[in-house]
């Protein structure tokens, strides 16, 4: 595997955490390599440190040691400020409970991400009607998350993700709050935007059918990795 | 201009969500809307009483009281003195070449309030022949001017507001004598529609006063003939007199009172509007706790904690421009215009006056109500910009 290959480089990363006078270890001197194009599923018992590697890699948080590296750039580096803005251009994030704001439609919750680029407002409208038809819900664009079914909001919420063009999806449990037939609707969809759109996946689950989606399956035990192929 | 987006998105968002939180948001709308009705009720209460006060002067006229006295009420000038005065220069004189002034007296007399049914002191003012030209906007709107001669009065229209027994015809005591109210008149809103007029030589031998009188008021050639007649009263040896513009005098005789208003005024809105920020801060906190899960959201798809923290305190300075509408609209729609009346601390004597919730006092209040919400939403916007968005995200 090249260098160019790599998107994601994880390299002897610890995360701890102060608990009162207690130093609490989520992460030790955790390394993975995420190529270009992959679809990862992370699974784990909980408390395992599932979330913290997945919000380590999309910089919501920092390593305490150890450093990470997406597309070239040193995340672990950056200043908050900064890694805002590389947020707001690399990475979408889909949530277990979609996040969606309920005073925003469909296509303006869709439209929020937009707001940090340089576009203008028919060049976002423009951009909002791909995404939500990537998901396959043009026409609920003026529809608001309360009358939207769960399913329907995690669609509108992976078009958030997406909007914005990134290399890097990061989801956590994103079918956890999903019965079974949209789950799997769900995971089509991610699947089709790591395969047809070349989006890398990483994907947080508990649920081994989910994980089969994805191309590999990395499994989090007490802070450390085991791989296996999917 | 990405930043100001952001900011502009995120108030939007912030404003819109202002519904769910509508109990912690209405308290603190009304706790500044209460500091600002406080506020603008006792400044307008101010404001009036200056406006009436102060209002009463006019350029061209002068009043001479006696060396050192302050009011009318402790001056006290002759006959002899009354007539130096009227022939010094700079005072207009009529058609047939006689100085326009009035020698006036001026007694307080005791009458019952309407509002509270106990006595007050009123003033009666005796006024010579030329005493209703020299009062430009005086004018009879009910019955007739008093005759020369006679225990005949008329009566301001601020005074027959706020007195018992002042109908046109009654008959009235003062002391020994017995009175008629001939006439009611208006002036402008000026402070001699509190007082009740008659002729001055009746008023004299009432009042056991000689030839007495306490003030002159003068008419003069035009303002700026105040400084010549000045100079010639001061440097006249017979005299020992000071002189005033009207406007001027009046606009002194309404400053003990208004002091002492606002003196209680500011600190009583101060302390309120301590409270009102505790309340502004509580809203606000509580605002971005309910939010928080949103906040990590928006961070965590780029949005920066300037913005975030900046659309916050734009929350909380739309609450507080709502409580200096509320409170500005309580005031103006409660007070203006409303008649009260004090006892003026120079004359002792009632003076009815309308509060005057004035445009520059309701702006002034609105700006007291933006600062309330700013400072309320300082520490809360602050807080909003350090939520931890990887725990928040997850909205337990």
């Amino acid at each position: 595997m090249t260098a160019a290959d790599v998107l994601v480089e994880v390299a002897g990363v610890t995360k701890s955490y102060q608990k009162g006078k207690e130093t609490v270890e989520v992460l030790h001197g955790l390394d993975l390599t995420i190529p270009r194009g992959d679809f990862v599923a992370l699974m784990g018992p909980s408390g395992s440190g599932k979330t913290t590697l997945l919000n380590l890699l999309g910089g919501l948080d920092r390593p305490t040691v150890g450093g990470i590296t997406v597309d070239g750039q040193a995340i672990h580096a950056m200043s908050g400020g900064s890694l805002a803005k590389w947020r707001s251009t690399n990475v979408g994030f889909v949530f277990q409970f979609y996040n969606l704001l309920p005073v925003l439609s469909a296509a303006r919750n869709v439209e929020l991400p937009l707001l940090l680029t340089n576009l203008n407002g028919a060049q976002r409208k423009q951009h909002v009607a791909t995404a939500l038809a990537v998901v396959g819900l043009t026409d609920r664009a003026s529809h608001y998350p309360t009358e939207l079914s769960g399913g329907q909001e995690q669609r509108v919420a992976i078009a958030r993700a997406i909007v914005s063009d990134p290399t890097l999806l990061l989801c956590d449990e994103p079918t956890g709050d999903l019965d079974r037939e949209t789950a799997t609707e769900i995971l089509q969809l991610l699947q089709a935007l790591n395969r047809d759109h070349g989006k890398t996946v990483v994907m947080v689950t508990h649920d081994p059918q989910a994980a089969e989606y994805a191309k590999r399956i990395l499994h989090l035990d007490k802070g450390s990795l085991l791989e296996k192929a999917a | 201009m990405k930043w100001l987006r952001q900011v502009a998105a995120l108030t939007i968002l912030n404003i819109r969500t202002l519904p769910q939180r509508l109990g912690s948001s209405t308290v603190a709308v009304v706790g500044i809307g209460a500091v600002v009705a406080v506020f603008a009720g006792v400044l307008s209460m101010a404001n009036g009483f200056e406006r009436t006060v102060a209002g009463t002067g006019s350029d061209d006229i002068a009043i001479v009281l006696r060396d050192g006295s302050n009011t009318e009420l402790t001056s006290g000038l002759s006959l002899e003195h009354t007539r130096l005065i009227a022939g010094a220069p700079g005072v207009r004189r009529d058609a047939n070449d006689e100085p326009i002034v009035s020698a006036e007296l001026f007694v307080i007399v005791e009458l019952q309030k309407k509002t509270t049914a106990s006595a007050a002191n009123a003033a009666l003012r005796g006024i010579q022949a030329n005493g209703q030209a020299l009062r430009k906007r005086m004018e009879i709107v009910e019955g007739r001017m008093f005759e020369p001669g006679k225990y005949e009065i008329i009566v301001g229209r601020g005074a027959q507001h706020q007195f018992v027994g002042l109908e046109l015809g009654n008959s009235i005591r003062f002391g020994q004598t017995e009175w008629t109210v001939v006439g009611v008149f208006a002036d402008g809103g000026s402070v001699f529609e509190s007082e009740l007029w008659c002729d001055v030589r009746v008023l004299q031998p009432a009042y056991r006063r000689g030839s007495t009188f306490q003030t002159v008021r003068a008419q003069l050639v035009d303002p700026a003939s105040l400084a010549t007649f000045e100079e010639a009263l001061e440097s006249d040896p017979r005299l020992e007199v000071d002189v005033f513009g009207e406007r001027e005098y009046y606009a002194e005789q309404a400053e003990p009172v208004t002091n002492f208003i606002r003196f209680v005024g500011y600190p009583l809105a101060f302390l309120m509007a301590i409270g009102a920020i505790f309340a502004a801060i509580n809203t606000m906190y509580s605002s971005v706790s309910a939010r928080s899960r949103e906040i990590a959201t928006l961070r965590a798809l780029g949005f920066g904690p300037s913005p975030i923290a900046l659309a916050t305190l734009l929350e909380a300075a739309v609450l507080g421009v709502l409580g200096g509408i509320l409170g500005g609209a309580v005031a103006y729609l409660g007070m203006n215009a409303r008649t009260a009346s004090t006892l003026d601390m120079q004359s002792f004597s009632q003076v009815a006056f309308n509060f005057a919730v004035t445009g520059e006092l309701l702006i002034d209040g609105l700006l007291a109500a933006l600062a309330v919400g700013l400072l309320g939403g300082l520490f809360p916007a602050v807080r909003a910009a350090r939520v931890p968005v990887a725990v928040a995200l997850r909205g337990f």
